[in-house]
């Protein structure tokens, strides 16, 4: 029996480690651990309710915009204006939303993974006039390798002039993610860390040249999704087919829903949504939200095992460091009992089995090129494919959301600070269901939860015993190499995990350093 | 012969918000930063950067310790986040050594002892910021406070910001390339290069002709000062009202928002709550408003 440690797990956002115990190359079992603590939710506590949306974005500065909104949607809650937000505003925030989602997306396959399929090296080869090319070349020829090198080495299969194109868009993607960033500042001021969301709407106006601004900036994304990064996922998978089998999971997605198209209902979970709200297992049956069935269990996690599967509104973190049986910081959050997987997969899959026409075109579009069936989603790439064709979903929606605005009609509505109140807010951020409890009481925060999409997927065992998502995707998985572990790494970062979303919310004391590992 | 200079970039108790602003940076751009020659013969060589490295775990971890053993003084460490010290540094781990997690602030330790000079990039790594903000759980210190602490005396520049602009580090980067290290008269008495947050916000904002003559915006949307609105400007020291952010775009009271001070040392606690008036404030007196306003008269 061999162990594989890999710690840090680099190219994500945060720190986390990964445990596997490997028997005759197959994982047995897997474990992951958070290797950092903040304590957020206890930074918030006491302060002015409204400061939340400027907190709570500092969860994580890679998806700073999701946590903004969710913070203000909670607070719209909480202060009773959810269904009054003006147009101009609901518009302006799914703009925002969207451009950081998308520049997200494109981050996230080129910079973040495109390193464990794509061969850099073979740009050494390269004879071609292309000047970007040409440096990368002499970089190379220099010596000098750092970040590039050292790697994982053995499973690189895209031909030579693949992967040169596939650096050559790297560092294009570099000046995509950079523009998106650019639109969401037109009306957020400035990313990371936006000002523009706010309860009560957006700080900014909408004037026909910030508009125009907006739009053309969304065109270059826009090409760029299409024609570039969605071409690009494809190819890299038609070279890497076996995943499509590798990395399933749980098979049970959940999404919160995404993009209000009508700010009218002050219910989040039955609002209309570009995105929409439910949950399917293998069978893509669809099933309604709700909110109510979702919980967090400590059993394995160092918290007292009285607070256990607890509705997030009526969360409590009671840390009980070295507990027997316990591994991690992140508590277990369960819908209706069950192990569920949030991501850009599941709110594509979620909206496809709910049959929007748009989006089951799309779907099977690209899985007939890939000659694959719709449970091919479940997999490594199926949540590569998903992520790229909900930046393609959201992307081709922007410029028309920018042409609804009205300029001189108002985008923030007035509100009066309520002496005691509590509010929930739900959306997809980047990583999939995000959602912040708010309880406000003398007109000061008294108690604040996030549930994070990072919590789902690294979650460790719950009260039953059940693996978390990650956790189910890696076991049972080959390793052809163990020291090479290609297959754990191209699993954990399918996943797109966000660590300082996932343990900051979590309140142990301390711990000791030497217990938590495991055999 | 081109120069390599190697750089570590350490994460400790952050958000990423610093590496990804990092991202941003218009001209250089980030490919010019890590991949060509950002002077003529000097090229930036990032041995350790947990968000954009290929490597990973012990191969990772193994670059950064090489690095530390083999250029020794000729390295500079750019720290990312506070640095956790409750519970012996149990909150924050980064890596493994002989089978046990290594603290973050064992790292920061034992990287800043034989760099050549330490940048503490971001707020947090400067004063503290966000994770030593009350109840501070997880008893986090800035960079500053921490090597003070084990008596470590390195160079140290704070380039303050929650996050920075990306310019405030790629211009001290480059400063450093082309004149040496900063002397101590070209930054303040919070280590900032004076030539980034040399001035307050207030004193550059298109706005200020508003604050002078008395006109506030009553709610977000409304033209005038936003100071009734929380704006922090009057007290935080920074550039953004000339230097605009994510490639000259826009800015927070281009935006119609109240600057929240993410600078200063007193981010984010005594810059809150971030949508009150400041109060107490001395400010030099400017226009026919203040100069009316009782108390003021001499």
């Amino acid at each position: 029996m061999a162990k594989i440690v890999i710690d840090p797990v680099t190219r994500i956002e945060g720190h986390l480690k990964i445990e596997c115990v490997v028997e005759n190359g197959v994982v047995k079992d897997a474990r992951a651990t958070g290797n950092l603590f903040r304590g957020l939710e206890l930074i918030l506590r006491g302060r002015d309710p409204r400061d939340a949306q400027i907190i709570a974005q500092r969860i994580c500065g890679v998806c700073p915009q999701s946590h903004g909104l969710a913070a203000a949607l909670s607070l719209d809650s909480a202060f009773g204006i959810a269904d009054k937000i003006p147009d101009n505003g609901r518009i302006l925030r799914n703009m925002m939303h969207g451009a950081m989602s998308v520049q997200d997306n494109v981050l996230h396959f080129y910079h973040l993974t495109a390193l464990d399929y794509v061969n850099v090296a073979d740009v050494a080869k390269y004879e071609g006039n292309d000047s970007q090319l040409n440096s990368v070349k002499d970089f190379i020829n220099r010596g000098a390798l750092e970040p590039f090198m050292p790697r994982y080495e053995g499973d690189y299969r895209l031909p030579a002039a693949i992967n040169q194109a596939a650096v050559a868009h790297y560092v294009r993607a570099l000046e995509i993610r950079r523009i998106g960033h650019e639109a969401v500042a037109i009306f957020g001021g400035k990313i990371p860390h936006s000002v523009g969301v706010v309860p009560g709407g957006v700080t900014s106006s909408p004037t026909p040249d910030n508009i125009m601004a907006y739009i053309w900036k969304i065109k270059i994304l826009q090409d760029f999704v299409n024609n570039v990064y969605i071409p690009d996922v494809l190819a890299v998978a038609a070279a890497y087919l076996d995943y499509a089998e590798i990395g399933v999971g749980c098979k049970n997605l959940l999404s919160y829903g995404m993009y209000d198209l009508d700010g009218k209902s002050p219910n989040y979970a039955t609002r209309e949504r570009l995105f929409k709200q439910g949950t399917i297992g293998a069978d893509f049956k669809p099933g309604a939200l709700d909110t109510s069935k979702i919980t967090e269990q400590v059993r394995h996690s160092w918290y007292e095992d009285a607070t256990s599967n607890r509705h997030p509104s009526l969360g409590d973190t009671k840390p009980q460091p070295g507990k027997a049986d316990a591994y991690s910081w992140s508590k277990a959050p369960r819908y209706d009992g069950k192990v569920y997987e949030v991501g850009p997969l599941a709110r594509v899959a979620v909206t496809y089995a709910k049959g929007d026409p748009k989006v089951k075109e799309l779907v099977d579009g690209a899985l007939k090129q890939l000659k694959a069936k719709p449970s091919a989603l479940f997999s490594v790439l199926g949540r590569h494919l998903a992520r790229a064709l909900s930046a393609k979903i959201i992307v081709d929606n922007l410029e028309g959301w920018a042409l609804s605005l009205k300029p001189g009609q108002p985008a923030y509505v007035e509100y009066e600070l309520p002496e005691q109140a509590s509010g929930m807010g739900i959306i997809e951020g980047t990583r999939g269901a995000l959602g912040h409890w708010i309880e406000i009481k003398d007109k000061k925060i008294a108690n604040y939860q996030a549930v994070v999409p990072t919590t789902w997927n690294v979650s460790p065992m719950d009260d039953k015993g059940q693996h978390g998502p990650i956790e189910q995707a890696l076991i049972g998985t080959k390793v052809k190499d163990e020291k090479n572990p290609f297959e754990v790494v191209r699993i954990i970062r399918s996943f797109d995990p966000c660590i300082a979303c996932a343990v900051h919310f979590v309140t142990p004391k301390g711990r000791d350093l030497g217990q938590y590992r495991v055999v | 012969m081109v120069k390599e200079l190697p750089v570590i970039y350490l994460q400790t108790a952050a958000c990423s918000g610093c590496a990804v602003t990092m991202l941003n940076t218009a001209s250089p751009t980030i490919k010019n930063m890590l991949i060509d020659q950002l002077a003529p013969g000097v090229h930036i060589n990032l041995k350790f950067h947990p968000v954009i490295m290929a490597a990973a775990g012990d191969l990772a971890i193994q670059a950064m310790e090489d690095t530390a053993k083999r250029q020794k003084g000729e390295y500079v460490l750019v720290v990312d986040g506070a640095v956790p010290t409750a519970a012996n540094g149990a909150f924050g781990a980064v890596g493994e050594r002989n089978g046990k997690p290594v603290a973050m602030m064992q790292r920061v330790e034992e990287l800043a002892k034989d760099a050549l000079a330490v940048i503490a990039m971001g707020t947090c790594a400067s004063f503290g910021g966000i994770p030593a903000a009350p109840p501070n759980p997880t008893g986090c210190v800035s960079v500053q406070k921490f090597l003070a602490s084990k008596k470590i005396t390195k160079p140290l520049i704070n380039i303050a910001g929650c996050p920075p602009h990306p310019d405030w580090f790629v211009g001290t980067v480059a400063g450093i390339i082309m004149n040496g290290l900063p002397k101590e008269e070209d930054l303040d008495e919070f280590l900032r290069p004076k030539l980034f947050y040399g001035k307050l916000i207030h004193e550059n904002c298109p706005r200020r002709a508003y604050f002078d003559e008395g006109k506030f915006a009553k709610k977000f949307g409304d033209e005038g000062c936003l100071y009734e609105l929380g704006c922090k400007g009057p007290i935080t020291h920074a550039d953004c009202p000339i230097r605009h952010w994510n490639s000259g775009t826009n800015w927070v009271i281009g935006a119609g928002a109240p600057c929240n001070g993410c600078t200063q040392p007193e981010f984010p606690t005594e810059t809150a709550p971030f949508y009150e008036k400041l109060v107490d404030v001395d400010l030099p007196v400017v226009g026919a408003y203040w100069a009316n306003k009782e108390g003021n008269n001499g």
